[in-house]
């Protein structure tokens, strides 16, 4: 049995290395400093992807991403480590969109892809810490949903078993196809890159990436369809403009504080220096804060 | 002013064993507070199986009115048909505002609810308030929103979410976040019984549940009056224990930040911070810890705090009552051996 398979992943900022110069000095995010990379639970998912591709020969991964233009880089690393290709969903007019107008966005491409048996993507992604998306989009397409999904135990005759990891436990669930699959960050690593893949896919390159080619490449390109990633825009996957960007989201960014934390007095002492740690154990205990 | 601002709030009510989860009685606090100033009613919601006498506990935390909607499959929670109920009740009473812990089941009935009524949702709120708005493009106000305080970005910036136009204005918080605390011992509301098969079809049980292991959490780090907790800079699952010991003869918890748990040196249910538990010990003892906002943020409430680090300008140190500068390894048997010695 073959499948078709959506991966809906996240080229985003990476917040969890934020290093000393990523705040510039006026409070706002100096997004220069911070690498591009691969929202890490969407590389989950796209394991959990490929696993059912490797079980069912014939099936097909389709990577769709929304954001800019060079959110083409998920895609082709995707491609590396085994998708077959994919979509940025890019427009100006899909930007400042909150996480409704996102998966109204990205509902509408999935059905302009229109042939799907499951879709898979991450818990949540690491700029935003949501968890929204997935959900959201299971609604807007009328299907069902599967969160903090941890393993994909089985997938046939209409159905997929999935195990859940919750706060407190662990829960298997039987969902009917098509639906949508949210994947925990518990659930196996994605495999790295393939040697050959990386050959075979180096040259990938978007529509708008097409332009700086060098002509030699670009006959190649030319030549091979799987090199193209496919460029959609709003109009293309018939998006209500009423729906989209910052008019479709019904959630408006009142004010961004930068976090300032104000410094208390405190009392500095030597890690090297024992009495001093001995007086601070021992006022500890005689104010009954310890003991 | 909207028309719909004189209608309720409501907190969706989680339940297991026959207990309202802690959370929801956090949100319940919190949403009495919020519906005493926007003059409103303060209701909740509970779906599932043998829900007599659930409103007692409810009350107290100061709800006015109990919806209950009884049926064997509401429970254990799937996503369909619990958020079928809400969605065609909500369209029914049209609340202001909904709040929901931010829990596996909360983020996951909050975003399929908010699709469905096109109102907006923000997670992880860390703060909640009632304030007036002012839209900067058409000049339009707007009187007695919900603000949705949350940290964005990793936790570098904090910002504050509103809805203007669209109701119930949807907000998740996780556990610890807010207070729990008993309203009124003696209030007493109502009960509205809804007959699940009016809000709920048999075409929504779509996913079936075949197999489910609940555990009641082992770590208790939320309640600890003392806290140990490990950074990046502990180095070692190993050099944990040292951690591990000093909770022990303290009578402690270990905590951890993100970075310690996704470095593997502990695991995630000790995580403290934005996107792990919130927690207000007397004591907290931050070892190798630097500080990244995403921790402070669900630590900064501890009554006193000392910070280990061998970096004298961790930012953690700016928070800290007392600053110990050098090796957690070298400080934390110290510590370990002055308290077996002063302590009686």
């Amino acid at each position: 049995m073959s499948l078709n398979i959506i991966v809906l992943a996240k080229q985003v900022p990476d917040t969890r290395n934020v290093g000393k110069d990523a705040m510039k000095a006026d409070g706002t995010i100096n997004r220069a400093a911070l690498p591009a990379i691969f929202n890490p639970e969407d590389l989950n998912a796209l394991e959990q992807a490929l696993r059912i591709k490797d079980a069912n020969p014939g099936s097909t991964v389709t990577i769709l991403t929304m954001g800019l233009p060079r959110a083409a880089e998920v895609i082709r690393e995707a491609m590396y480590r085994g998708a077959d290709g994919g979509i940025v969903l890019t427009d100006r007019a899909l930007g400042g969109a909150d996480t409704l107008a996102t998966s109204y966005s990205l509902a509408q491409a999935v059905k302009k892809i229109g042939n799907y048996d499951i879709i898979l993507g991450g818990r949540q992604a690491i700029d935003g810490d949501t968890a929204q998306v997935g959900p959201q989009i299971a609604e807007k397409l009328g299907i069902p949903q599967v969160t903090y999904a941890e393993d994909i135990l089985s997938i046939g005759d209409g159905k997929v078993v999935v195990k859940r990891r919750l706060e407190n436990g662990v829960e298997v669930v039987k969902a009917p196809l098509p639906c949508v699959v949210t994947v925990n960050g518990s659930a196996a690593p994605c495999r790295p890159r393939n040697a050959q893949r990386l050959m075979k896919f180096k040259y990938a390159v978007s529509e708008s990436e097409k332009n700086g080619l060098k002509p030699e490449i670009a006959a190649i390109v030319e030549k091979r369809p799987y090199l193209t990633i496919k460029e959609w825009g709003a109009a293309f996957v018939e998006a209500d403009p009423e729906q989209i960007g910052l008019a479709g989201s019904p959630t408006k960014v009142k004010a961004v504080e930068n976090v300032v934390f104000t410094a208390k007095e405190n009392l500095c002492m030597d890690g090297k220096n024992d009495a001093q740690i001995e007086d601070l154990v021992k006022e500890l205990i005689a104010n009954h804060t310890i003991g | 002013m909207a028309e719909t601002d004189r209608n309720n709030l409501i907190v969706y009510c989680e339940y297991e064993d026959g207990h309202v989860a802690d959370v929801s009685l956090e949100l319940l606090t919190k949403g009495r507070a919020l519906a005493n100033k926007l003059g409103v009613k303060l209701e909740a919601i509970v779906l599932g199986d043998k829900l007599d006498g659930l409103e007692k506990e409810l009350y107290k935390y100061g709800a006015d009115v109990v919806y209950k909607v009884e049926d064997k499959r509401l429970y254990p929670y799937t996503s369909n048909p619990h958020a079928a109920v809400l969605i065609n009740l909500f369209k029914e009473i049209q609340p202001q505002i909904c709040l929901m812990g931010a829990t596996c089941i909360g983020r996951d009935l909050g975003p399929r609810v908010s699709s469905c009524l096109h109102s907006g949702l923000t997670a992880d709120c860390t703060s909640l308030e009632i304030g007036n708005h002012t839209d900067p493009k058409t000049g339009q106000n707007y009187s007695d929103l919900l603000y949705q305080i949350r940290p964005a970005f990793g936790g570098n910036i904090v910002a504050t979410i509103v809805n203007p136009d669209h109701r119930p204005q949807m907000a998740t918080v996780r556990e610890g976040v807010m207070k729990k605390e008993v309203y009124d011992e003696n209030h007493k509301g109502c009960v509205v019984k809804l007959d699940a098969k009016k809000y709920v079809k048999d075409e929504d049980f779509v996913v079936e549940i075949i197999d489910r292991h609940i555990e009641k959490s082992k770590v208790n780090i939320k309640n600890s009056p003392i806290i140990v907790a490990g950074g990046y800079g502990v180095g070692s699952k190993e050099n944990f224990n040292l951690l591990f010991d000093l909770a022990h003869v303290l009578g402690g918890e270990v905590g951890a930040s993100r970075a310690a748990v996704d470095a593997g040196y502990i695991e995630h249910e000790r995580q403290i911070g934005q996107t792990g538990v919130t927690v207000r010990p007397k004591l907290y003892i931050a070892c190798g810890i630097s500080g990244q906002i995403q921790h402070i943020a669900g630590m900064q409430d501890s009554s006193i705090i000392i910070s280990i680090n061998s970096d004298p300008n961790a930012p953690i140190n700016k928070i800290a009552d007392y600053v110990i500068t050098g090796d957690m390894e070298e400080v934390v048997p110290k510590l370990i051996k002055y308290y077996k010695k002063n302590s009686k």
